[in-house]
């Protein structure tokens, strides 16, 4: 939790790592690819504050303990979601795998929510690792990676068929959440693999499932845009958008936040650290102190500290159902409204969006 | 024989270059590393990227289009274009060099050349030109059935307004100076008056998301190489 001007903000990290790049975990022949990997993470938390970046050592395998501090003690977040990506063609124990993040939040209950993750290529035995992982992990959300690359197979869309019985499968095992990469991505080749016309089907054909597009479609924001005011269970995952730009670009910061809270509005909009790629902190201090910067933006829609609250982890609490307490929630000093507010209910969001 | 070439003629043939998601010269990002010429006529330029996994497609795009701006150059007699420290380095350099195409440089990964992605980005590329060149116009009073009834030849010289020109031009869309300042990307139709305000929308967001790529792909450039490249701009 974060306090400031005597405003408290529940903050809900929708999209952090725990993961292991270290040489230890590099599988051979595949070095340069992991090395690569890691190296272009490490690009990325360059555009952040200089006295948050880390030495690639510790970038490439950071501790519990770092993790602990950076995310909950320094950090201010009050749960964290983990977000899975396996890449074992590289690393031999995968990047950072559903196990190795539930494996860390089995160790601080209350504190992580460990999604897990799904590709339709996997067919049935991905199909019961899936039920599986839902059973020993409790996880109510994924992360998927559509852009992936795999032998000989150039990614795949949320519209194949396959991919729907995934779906459907998500539905019956009480998965809510489907946080889909659309963004920077592992190894697009003549797919254009930032294409998001694929999200807008599904979250058509699921209206029960929420879908939030991480990295907001990055570099193509104004796809994302077009679809997301179109779909009401679409969601503006900001993981990369705060930490890639607010420091680094604050006047193109504030250009795209002007034009998601646009398109897609401040009830649909989650903060995500991509922590270890940046830590929380800073991000989460500089976004409360944020306004538009100057009258140029005058026709974008104003910024309150209403719609920090919503995006800093208002928002994210009632796609995963997380008890907010009283005096974090909107109306907390006018309970005649609270009805009206978000963040207490753990009923299905997709029924409450507009 | 002596070659007369200078390295700044090969600039100059390489600031005609653009990265096609970007729709800058691969001069002004950064992104030629060297470029020079040897007194046989031999040109080899080295090109570099902001990440290892930048996009393949459009790092092939970017070598292929170096790799023929310079060997139109006059007095060029054989050109060598490298791209350094990328995942795909080999496979682009190889295919380019033996001008094999895309889909065949990427044999059983890739389908298909690459023309519809670049045409895909034009189109993106008029979208924020039209930004460009309307927003002035509005800031100053314009209104909508202003700018639906505005031709081309009707706005005011400028720069942005020549770049959204050119784009129009390769795309096969309408540019003389009675053609209509708002035209769909797609087809060249004019925009419909109760249209206007959403396309105007459209064409912000769309140069929004343009200069923010743009701005991360400077930063981890800035990130990845500690100088600058040639005919580097705004770093």
């Amino acid at each position: 939790m974060y306090e400031k001007d005597g405003e408290k903000y529940f903050v809900v990290d929708s999209h952090m790592h725990f993961w292991n790049a270290a040489p230890d975990n590099w599988v051979p022949g595949a070095e340069q690819y992991a090395k690569g990997w890691i190296e272009c993470f490490h690009a990325y938390q360059g555009l952040g504050p200089a006295e948050t970046h880390w030495p690639i050592e510790k970038f490439m395998k950071y501790s519990e303990d770092d993790l602990m501090k950076d995310v909950f003690e320094d950090g201010y977040v009050d749960i964290a979601v983990f977000q899975p990506t396996y890449l074992t063609e590289w690393y031999k124990e995968g990047f950072n795998t559903t196990e190795r993040n539930a494996a860390l939040g089995a160790k601080h209950p209350g504190k992580f929510i460990a999604n897990t993750r799904w590709d339709p290529r996997d067919g049935e035995d991905g199909l019961k690792k899936l039920a599986e992982n839902v059973e020993r992990f409790g996880s109510t959300g994924v992360k998927l990676y559509t852009a992936e690359w795999r032998e000989g197979s150039r990614g795949w869309t949320l519209k194949d068929p396959s991919a729907y019985k995934y779906l459907e499968a998500c539905q019956e095992l009480g998965i809510k959440n489907i946080h889909v990469h659309k963004g920077p991505t592992i190894w697009p080749l003549d797919k254009d693999a930032f294409d998001v016309s694929d999200v807008d089907h599904a979250a058509t054909d699921f209206p029960a499932l929420n879908f939030i597009v991480e990295h907001v479609g990055l570099p193509r924001i104004e796809d994302f845009c077009f679809m997301a005011t179109q779909e009401p269970n679409v969601y503006a995952g900001l993981s990369v958008v705060i930490g890639g730009l607010m420091h680094a670009r604050p006047k193109f910061f504030a250009k795209v936040m002007g034009e998601l809270l646009f398109w897609v509005g401040e009830d649909k909009m989650t903060f995500g650290s991509d922590y270890g790629i940046w830590e929380p902190k800073w991000q989460i201090e500089g976004f409360v102190d944020w306004d538009y910067p100057s009258d140029e933006f005058s026709d974008f829609p104003r910024v309150t500290t209403a719609t920090k609250k919503k995006i800093l982890g208002l928002n994210a609490a009632k796609l995963y159902g997380i008890e907010v307490p009283k005096e974090y929630q909107l109306d907390a000093g006018t309970p005649g409204a609270r009805d009206d507010a978000v963040g207490v209910s753990s009923d299905s969001p997709a029924a409450t969006v507009a | 024989m002596t070659s007369t070439v200078g390295s700044r003629t090969l600039l100059d043939a390489l600031g005609e270059v653009r990265d096609p998601e970007l729709d800058e010269p691969i001069t002004a990002l950064g992104f030629v590393a060297s470029a020079e010429v040897s007194d046989a006529g031999v040109a080899t330029v080295h090109l570099r990227l902001p990440t290892y996994f930048c996009a393949p497609n459009f790092a092939y795009l970017m070598v292929a289009d170096a790799y023929d701006a310079v060997s139109t150059v006059d007095g060029v007699r054989h050109a060598a274009v490298v791209l350094d420290d990328h995942f795909a380095a080999d496979a682009i350099n190889d295919g380019v060099a033996a001008r094999a195409g895309f889909a065949r440089s990427f044999a059983g990964e890739a389908v298909g050349e690459l023309g519809g992605l670049r045409a895909d980005f034009l189109r993106k590329a008029v979208l924020a030109g039209t930004d460009q060149v309307c927003r002035p116009l509005v800031d100053a009073g314009a209104t909508p059935a202003d700018l639906a009834r505005l031709t081309v030849g009707a706005v005011p010289p400028s720069p942005a307004l020549d770049r959204l020109l050119r784009r129009r031009s390769e795309l096969g869309l309408p540019c003389d100076a009675g053609a209509p300042l708002l035209v769909d990307p797609g087809t060249g139709a004019p925009i419909a008056l109760a249209e206007v305000p959403l396309h105007l929308r459209k064409a912000r967001v769309t140069r929004t998301s343009l200069d923010a790529n743009t701005g991360i792909c400077r930063g981890m450039l800035r990130h990845r190489y500690a100088t600058d490249g040639q005919g580097e701009e705004d770093r």
